[in-house]
């Protein structure tokens, strides 16, 4: 077996250390950390469901625009489930990789929404998804320019000091190149995180569909990010097409199981970041909750093994 | 100026006639506007879904075909202005009514704005419902009366319809029967969330008169007035026990 990466240890000296080695997937975790198990994606067609059953799982993810309303069952639900599970509220609205200034308004919403339900991570992506006061409702691809950095990293700050946090940024599922674009992707999130210490949000999925639709190896993509900066781990399905050369073109559609390619990829993503919080996120053809606790055992039993390998290494 | 990325996707993201934004590539040299359609059918599917998870009874009523023609028409000067999607589609029933393939249904636009409030009142602001003894002491005043203010429920939207709306809703929720509908019959309901379950409460065409002027903000006898100009018939004291035991009265004021 290789050798264990040095920076394990370091992750392992605190969250992980306390919580999975007494796998105990409910103790309260340290603020602004997820505890290191799996979590799903909360959906209200599981709200009654996941009440009455209260499944062993570590944490439930969120998305926050979904939550921008006054009051409500919403509201409700995510209330009383926040009393038994962590929370990971994940942005899909910000436009944090686009060009223009950030909306204000949508800031504030957030900061409104993070004071109601404080959660243990906040995340959001690379992309962009607003554009002249339009919203399109998709995570959009940017060029990766020394400009587009500096405009990244400036939202990123900006975002941080509003929410008063560090936030996690998720790498992007994408199915265009451009052109301009003089930074590999990898280097260019490395760099985010370097300069505005952030972390990251690693979607094992989102490789794995790039890199297919990109000709790129995973494995090496993956080793090129800061793996020591991985603050959950994102696990989704994704669908087949192909693109105009007849190559398979990958769509990151949320809407099926994890693929056994990327459960692979996985359990080689957690050789290099050690044991982190992972989520199974299903957005489309929603099934039944014991369907989605069941995929979340299987990461759990993965990361498990990843918590069991650290801890019979001595520590550096 | 160089335009910016965003502006040329934009361009092309609404449009399915135009080929994929300049300045785009794939690692094998294929042609980029195949790939470029990935994020053209999420922008437009995932709003076109949006619309139709809101308005689904209206969607039963014009068949998923039609529907998706007519949400991809009102997308064209619409799209969402911000990222909160429940917020999305607002002027959605108002497009309808001005749809002219849709003309022959003019019921629609109507059954748009019950849909349209339900979802509103799902996510309005909670709020506890007017306790009948608040209500006992005020009607207890009578020379105040007159001056009395009664406000409605956050989650409280009224509807009034020259159409059968309500009934064509209900009828797709399953709680009549299709056949029993009569689309030209006027209708009024009330559209409230006193818990966590939003109510349609139909409501005569006086009281619903009266509630709308309630939702104006005119005094009780302001309000009283003005119905009884339009409904020789209203009954106030039926009306107020209907609200009250419904949780759709909030707050007296003077």
């Amino acid at each position: 077996m290789k050798t264990q990466p040095n920076l394990v240890p370091t992750r392992l000296a605190t969250p992980a250390g306390e919580t999975a080695a007494h796998h105990n997937l409910k103790a309260p975790s340290r603020f602004n950390t997820l505890p290191v198990s799996a979590g799903i994606g909360l959906k209200p067609e599981h709200y009654q469901a996941l009440l009455d059953q209260l499944p062993e799982i570590g944490f439930l993810e969120v998305h926050a625009e979904n939550y921008m309303v006054a009051g409500g069952p919403y509201h409700h639900y995510l209330s009383r489930l926040h009393e038994h599970y962590a929370l990971s509220i994940h942005g899909v609205g910000l436009s944090i990789g686009g060009d223009a200034p950030l909306d204000e308004h949508h800031l504030s919403r957030l900061v409104t929404l993070l004071d109601r339900h404080p959660p243990e991570r906040f995340s959001e992506h690379l992309a962009w998804s607003s554009h002249s006061g339009e919203f399109f409702n998709d995570l959009l691809p940017l060029p990766y320019t020394e400009e587009r950095l500096k405009i990244v990293c400036e939202h990123v700050d900006q975002v941080q000091t509003r929410l008063k946090r560090q936030i996690l940024l998720e790498n992007p599922a994408t199915y265009v190149q451009f052109a301009a674009s003089s930074i590999p992707e990898t280097e260019f999130l490395s760099a985010v995180v370097e300069r505005t210490g952030c972390g990251l949000l690693l979607d094992v999925n989102n490789v794995y569909v790039s890199c297919i639709n990109h000709g790129l190896n995973s494995r090496d993509y993956i080793s090129a990010l800061p793996c020591n900066r991985v603050g959950e781990i994102h696990l989704a399905g994704f669908s087949r097409d192909t693109d105009a050369a007849g190559a398979p073109l990958l769509i990151d559609s949320h809407g099926a199981p994890v693929a056994d390619a990327v459960w692979n990829l996985y359990a080689y993503a957690l050789e290099l970041t050690g044991p982190v919080a992972t989520l199974i996120e299903r957005d489309n053809n929603i099934p039944p909750l014991p369907i989605l606790v069941g995929e979340a055992l299987r990461a759990q039993n993965l990361l498990l093994s990843r918590v069991d390998a650290a801890i019979e290494e001595p520590m550096l | 100026m160089n335009r910016t990325p965003e502006a040329d996707f934009r361009q092309a993201l609404l449009n399915p006639e135009l080929s994929a934004p300049a300045g785009l590539w794939a690692w094998n040299g294929s042609d980029p506007t195949t790939r470029f359609d990935v994020y053209r059918n999420n922008v437009i599917v995932s709003l076109i879904e949006a619309l139709e998870s809101t308005f689904s009874v209206v969607q039963r009523l014009v068949g998923e075909q039609f529907f998706r023609a007519m949400a991809r028409e009102y997308l064209r000067e619409h799209m969402p202005n911000h990222p909160v999607l429940a917020r999305f589609g607002d002027s959605f029933p108002g497009f309808i009514a001005e749809f002219e393939p849709a003309s022959s249904l003019p019921y629609l636009a109507d059954t748009a704005r019950l849909e349209w409030a339900r979802v509103q009142a799902y996510h309005a602001m909670d709020a506890g419902p007017l306790s009948a003894e608040t209500l006992q002491v005020a009607l207890s005043e009578p020379e105040r009366l007159p001056q009395l203010r009664i406000s409605l429920h956050p989650s409280a939207h009224l509807l009034r319809s020259q159409y059968a709306a309500v009934s064509l809703w209900a009828a797709h929720q399953d709680l009549i029967p299709l056949s029993q509908v009569d689309p030209w019959q006027p209708e009024q309901a009330l559209i409230l969330r006193p818990q966590l379950e939003v109510e349609v409460i139909p409501l005569d065409r006086a009281t619903a008169a009266f509630t709308a002027c309630l939702i104006d903000g005119l005094t009780l006898g302001a309000a009283v007035d003005e119905t009884l100009n339009t409904h020789s018939d209203f009954d106030l004291n039926a009306a107020l026990a209907l609200l009250l035991q419904r949780q759709a009265l909030h707050v007296l004021s003077y």
